[in-house]
């Protein structure tokens, strides 16, 4: 008889979501704030497959089937723009990407 | 037994995401992002969701981190000066931290209203590749097409986008 139960998986999922939430705030690097973007992503399927599992239901997990294809075009997308960035600006850096400020 | 290796799976997880936030290295960063995936897709197998663990290293740890990788490399970024966190900054980390401190202190304390089936007297559904295909080839037909036509349009995105315009080089 195991003692895990819904609540552990729920907490690990808050944990993961919050340090890719802090992340995002704190770092200067697009492609690291990128990765903590990723990070809140998978905590949220931590919490879906959960659900799913501890209520004997299919969607949260088709669910989670549909998240992996969307991040995986997401980050595609958006690694093409942050070459593209880099390209033109020749820095990921946030603080130095500011042509929209004044 | 599952317990210590939940726990196990669990500190892999967390451990590994404060590695990606702190680390002063991109790639170092990345690569602890890999060690996370593979804690999750561990929780994902002691869920019974076996078909996603397996997905999860196939998209995630096999194709996204890779493709960080490379970007990483191929910028070539330096390290980057250390600067002190503007104020609005440090502002927003003081709020992200009192969420995070309300939403666990509210999950520990109300979890109890409503206590779950236990997992044992549940049938793990995900575990079988037919409720997968059951759900997939009739509930959400539409949305598997949708998001075929998704990766399809992300596709030609990428191709734009990392396309070099030669009329547009005086656009700046």
């Amino acid at each position: 008889m195991s003692s895990i139960g819904l609540f552990h998986y729920l907490m690990v999922a808050t944990l993961m979501f919050s340090i890719g939430f802090v992340g995002v705030l704190i770092r200067k690097n697009t492609l690291v704030i990128y990765m903590c973007l990723e990070l809140m992503l998978v905590a949220s399927t931590i919490a879906l497959v959960a659900f799913s599992r501890f209520n004997g239901t299919m969607d949260g997990n088709v669910f989670v089937f549909f998240i992996l294809t969307v991040a995986a075009a997401e980050v595609a997308v958006g690694l093409a723009i942050i070459v593209a960035l880099f390209r033109r600006r020749q820095t990921v850096q946030v603080e130095e990407l500011n042509a929209l400020k004044n | 037994m599952s317990d210590i290796i939940f726990h196990v799976f669990a500190f892999l997880t967390i451990g590994s995401s404060v590695a990606v936030v702190i680390n002063h290295n991109a790639v170092n960063s990345a690569l602890a992002f890999l060690v996370g995936l593979f804690g999750v897709a561990g929780l994902f197998v002691l869920l019974d969701s076996f078909l996603l663990a397996v997905l999860m290293i196939l998209v995630y740890a096999g194709a996204v981190v890779a493709l960080f990788l490379f970007i990483i490399m191929l910028l070539d970024m330096k390290g980057g000066e250390r600067k002190a966190f503007s104020k609005p900054t440090a502002i927003a980390g003081l709020i992200g931290a009192a969420l995070l401190a309300v939403c666990s202190t509210s999950l520990a304390k109300g979890f109890n209203l409503l206590p779950p089936a236990d997992a044992a007297s549940v049938i793990p559904v995900g575990a079988t590749l037919r409720n997968y295909a059951d759900q997939l080839f009739t509930v959400y037909l539409l949305p598997v097409q949708v998001v075929g036509f998704l990766l399809l349009i992300a596709m030609l995105g990428v191709i734009v986008l990392s396309k070099k315009f030669e009329g547009l080089e005086d656009v700046k």
